[in-house]
């Protein structure tokens, strides 16, 4: 029952939350403007959020 | 009909982890003494979500409780102990026997073998660990003999493809399915990263490396409870790779901007310098600890629910995880894609800034 690690993995998990709504936020508004460039706006937004949880993850192990 | 097939399909891969939770249970009886009833559970639960993203010494395939047998077959053990020590991981019994080779006396503990003495005394210090000596253990181990297993089947599968080309450019077979694939790696990860005149001598790491941690990733999902990528050592050796062939293939560019960035000022051409050189290292050991992470919270996420199905008495609450868990695994199925992807793309990047031109527009 290690509590500052319990609270530390919660402040983890949201940074990362807002970090990848963030980015899936603009993505919508970017799509929503332009829906021919919608591919290229995805494949963006998933490698920003591959890169997000990558951080995410290695946070949260060494928690 | 169709989608009916298509969800029972996806139902199979959920079905023998459900075997397999009862199963491990009876490992954790024989270790456990009297612990209450939330406890045991507690125990239950970490053994079978360790012996399922942990690399053993045999193949176990599932249990039958009920008749104490075992399916599944033993894999060789090979040692370097000032001598070769080679017998097979069913002398062990799962860690109840000490095995004699050659003078010297091994003992199973928790996934590792140790050199012990004929009692099998592993001298476990205040924390309950052993502190006796552990040869260098080469074994063919479960991920090893998966690794293998998965490097024929790419080679074969590619081999095949690669000589239905002979006769005609049109794709047959197995080619059908890989070919846009392939053709998806040259055109939006290669060459937009890399640029058209150096694409080509990448391209052999680049398919290899997506579609290795691809299928690995996706053996990870089946019912036989592999867990190959969420294994540092695996992840490791694949950032090492990509590591080596950006340092040797880099041209003089790459080094420049890393020690004297052009198009700054001097002072800050000297602040910039170890931060780039830490960042040549971290590029890499990001990538493998994004895999590694990704793969292994993956397998316990799903591990872990599928445990607290057997906990949880109310069968509106099992119902409730079945879908819950059934919908997570179609989502690691996701995953395994979007982490391969996501190691070949930056790899690809990394080969880019290798290779990169000169230009004159640094402002």
């Amino acid at each position: 029952m290690n509590i500052p690690a319990i609270v530390g993995a919660g402040l983890v998990v949201i940074g990362a939350g807002i970090g990848i709504g963030r980015i899936g936020g603009s993505a919508m508004e970017a799509i929503a403007r332009q829906p021919e460039a919608t591919n290229k706006i995805q494949t963006a937004m998933l490698i920003a959020a591959a890169l997000i949880e990558g951080i995410g993850f290695a946070a949260l192990f060494a928690v | 009909m169709r989608k009916l097939l298509g969800i029972l399909f996806v139902l199979s891969f959920l079905s023998p982890k459900l075997v397999m939770a009862n199963a491990t249970s009876e490992h954790a009886d024989e270790a456990t003494e009297k612990l209450s009833a939330e406890e045991q559970k507690r125990a239950d639960m970490s053994e079978y979500v360790k012996h399922h993203t942990q690399d053993v010494h045999d193949f176990h395939i599932f249990s039958d409780i009920s008749a104490g047998k075992h399916y599944g077959f033993p894999l060789p053990v090979i040692l370097w102990d000032n001598g070769l020590h080679v017998f097979m991981s069913s002398k062990f019994e799962h860690g109840h026997k000490v095995v004699e080779s050659k003078g010297n006396f091994y003992k199973l503990e928790h996934g590792k073998i140790y050199k012990t003495d004929e009692t099998g005394d592993l001298k476990l210090n205040a924390h309950g660990h052993p502190t006796v000596k552990a040869p260098l253990d080469l074994s063919i181990t479960k991920n090893v003999f998966v690794t293998l297993l998965m490097a024929f089947v790419l080679f074969f599968v590619f081999k095949g493809m690669a000589s239905s080309y002979k006769t005609s450019m049109a794709p047959k077979g197995a080619a059908k399915f890989f070919e846009p694939l392939v053709l998806f790696i040259r055109d939006d990860i290669a060459i937009p990263n890399i640029g058209h005149k150096h694409h080509k001598k990448y391209m052999v790491y680049l398919l290899t490396v997506f579609f290795f941690i691809w299928f690995l990733n996706l053996v990870g999902m089946t019912p036989f409870g592999v867990n190959v990528t969420g294994n540092i050592a695996v992840t490791f050796t694949l950032a090492i790779l990509t590591f080596i062939i950006t340092q040797t293939t880099a041209n003089g560019n790459y080094w420049k901007h890393i020690f004297w960035m052009p198009g700054v000022p001097v002072p800050m051409k000297i602040i910039l310098a170890p931060i780039e050189l830490l960042g040549v290292f971290i590029k890499p050991f990001a990538l493998m600890i994004r895999l590694y992470a990704n793969m292994l919270a993956g397998h316990i996420v799903l591990g872990s629910l599928i445990s607290l199905l057997f906990v949880f008495q109310n069968w509106g609450a099992k119902g409730a995880f079945l879908g819950l868990t059934l919908f997570l695994n179609i989502i690691e199925l996701l995953v395994a894609f979007l982490q391969a992807y996501i190691f070949t793309m930056l790899t690809a990047l990394y080969f880019g800034f290798a290779v990169e031109e000169h230009h004159d527009d640094h402002h």
